[in-house]
């Protein structure tokens, strides 16, 4: 006589938290921290095509660790909704609070309705008009939810990096001093650093992150991804004055121009373009 | 939209289901009531009763392209607006003029501006211009059916194009019928009741490779002629401070010009024809 096969359901449960928790803590980490003028987003992520960070809408943004194929469908889903929402109530009706909840709902379900769990972990990030009304919403794989104040760090050594920035984090930092920031407590806990003892380099460059931001003195679309020397002058590897052109490189369109003498990657907030996405010149038109 | 069916269960299936960036598709899928071209068509028609757009022009010049609109909306023979606004940017490097039954025109220009954006979301990258006129030119196809009946919506849509070669004009534009016809215009293009009047002024007044300043009087002047000759378009109304509205494109990206800026090119052709006239009257006399 065979025995059905029985597990508590505590059993199955701890089972596949540990099987997520496993698989969100071998990828890299992801930060997303306040600063000043919005939220910034930092992830360590080697490729500039397989995004950790995206746009939901006008003033919300997300950040995911994990599973690739399992985020981007989620993020596909968010963006879909944020879309499907504001286009038959008003835009002003599409909050971060609404997405956050679809995804714990949906992640909730997965976790104990599927075999397998999502191994991800999300941060919906929301710009008010000030400071106070910015709003970090962080998901686990099991569909809780948690609203995080000054700043998110998610997959990886995220532990170590929360410590590290829970010592130099202070609210109202300006965007650079908040990358400084963010990076450093990447860096700390990084493989690629992992050598900075034997000579190696010491911290994450710009090509090895994927930095964006929520900027609320845009208007419409606060979402703005930081990238090549805008990025290497923020992190203060390179003088503001670079006359090399290698962001044309890519066959990426720009939706936005910044203007000239503004600071590199943040274009005039005053611009009314309805621009998102990646820069199409390297520093803010200092070349020509 | 059915947002009943989310429930409890955060995402419907199909908001998972990875296929596909394009809003319109997805919407009919998921949400195919918010759809126009997906309702009921009228038994008969009912064009007098709904607001029509009239006039659009746009003209490219040496750095882009400019779209300009009349104000002005009619319903059979009356006035219904003296300020409706039928240009509008479709992204930060495109903008779409509308002619036809408002009401569908406006929901179809969201719906247009809300694709565009959501392919940009989910691609991250931004449509080519091509690309654009032709996703344009589904939805007026969409829309037949009701165009028989008097609920007609025929666009004008131009673009800088970040794609164009070295030495090519970047400034294009692309005209529309109502079966979803889509072709690209040299230099210049008019829709609309007062197209004719417009098309006949440019043809005058346009040239290649103007400069941006002598090309926004070409668009008002155009306007100001259409409105001369068609009673469905709407001249410039000082008296109501009422200009047209006119965007221009160029490497920047999409910018609406100021009322200051056009009512200063409105008043200028105002003055010179009217010292134009006085000029034929003493000759006359």
């Amino acid at each position: 006589m065979t025995m059905p096969y029985y597990a508590s359901p505590e059993q199955l449960m701890r089972d596949r938290s540990e099987y997520a928790r496993k698989g969100i803590s071998r990828g890299r980490s992801v930060a997303v921290v306040t600063y000043s003028d919005g939220v910034l987003f930092i992830a360590e992520n080697p490729s500039s095509t397989l995004h950790k960070v995206g746009e939901l809408y006008d003033r919300i943004g997300f950040a995911a660790v994990g599973r690739y194929s399992e985020f981007e469908s989620l993020r596909v889903a968010g963006v879909r909704l944020a879309d499907v929402r504001g286009y038959s109530y008003n835009r002003r009706d599409v909050t971060g609070r609404v997405i956050a909840n679809a995804y714990a709902q949906t992640l909730g379900e997965i976790f104990t309705q599927q075999t397998k769990p999502f191994e991800v972990e999300l941060c919906v990030a929301e710009v008010g008009n000030t400071p106070d009304d910015d709003q970090l919403f962080r998901l686990t794989f099991d569909g809780s939810i948690v609203d995080e104040p000054d700043f998110v760090v998610m997959g990886g050594q995220a532990e170590a990096v929360t410590g590290h920035l829970r010592e130099h984090f202070h609210a109202g930092m300006g965007l650079s001093d908040a990358l400084q920031v963010g990076v450093r407590a990447l860096s700390a806990v990084s493989p690629a650093t992992a050598g900075a003892g034997n000579g190696g380099p010491a911290r994450l460059t710009a090509g090895q992150l994927e930095v964006a931001v929520l900027d609320r003195r845009r208007p419409k679309r606060a979402f703005r991804r930081i990238v090549g020397s805008a990025l290497r002058t923020l992190l203060g590897d390179e003088q503001p004055a670079p006359d090399e052109r290698e962001a044309a490189e890519t066959a990426v369109h720009a939706p936005s121009a910044p203007e000239p003498g503004t600071p590199p990657g943040l274009g005039d907030p005053a611009n009314p373009d309805t621009a998102g996405g990646t820069e199409q010149t390297d520093g803010a038109g200092t070349d020509d | 939209m059915n947002e009943s069916s989310a429930g409890r269960s955060g995402f419907p299936p199909a908001y998972l289901d990875r296929v596909g960036s394009s809003f319109t598709d997805f919407l009919a899928t998921a949400a195919p009531d918010l759809l126009p071209g997906r309702r009921p068509v009228p038994q008969f028609p009912i064009g007098d009763l709904a607001p029509h757009g009239t006039t659009i022009v746009a003209v490219t010049y040496d750095g882009g392209v400019l779209m300009g609109g009349d104000r002005r909306a009619t319903m059979g023979n009356l006035i219904s607006s003296r300020d409706i606004e039928k240009v509008y940017p479709a992204d930060s490097y495109s903008v779409i003029g509308i002619a036809g039954a408002a009401g569908i025109a406006i929901e179809m220009v969201r719906l247009y501006q809300v694709e565009l954006e959501h392919y940009e979301k989910i691609e991250g990258l931004t449509m080519s211009l091509d690309g654009k006129a032709n996703r344009l030119a589904a939805m007026i196809r969409g829309n037949l059916g009701a165009a028989l009946q008097g609920l007609a919506v025929v666009p004008l849509f131009a673009g800088f194009d970040l794609d164009a070669a070295p030495g090519a004009a970047p400034g294009r534009i692309f005209s529309y019928d109502v079966t979803g016809g889509n072709y690209e215009e040299r230099g210049y293009a008019a829709v609309g009741s007062g197209s004719l009047f417009a098309k006949n002024s440019l043809k005058k007044t346009w040239r290649n490779g103007l400069p941006a300043d002598a090309a926004i009087r070409t668009v008002v002047e155009a306007l100001y002629d259409a409105a001369d000759d068609d009673s469905a378009t709407g001249g410039p109304d000082p008296v109501r401070r009422l200009y047209p509205i006119v965007y221009r494109v160029d490497a920047e990206g999409a910018v609406r010009l100021t009322d200051a800026e056009i009512a200063a090119v409105a008043d200028s052709i105002v003055r010179d024809r009217a010292a134009a006239d006085r000029e034929n009257m003493q000759r006359e006399a």
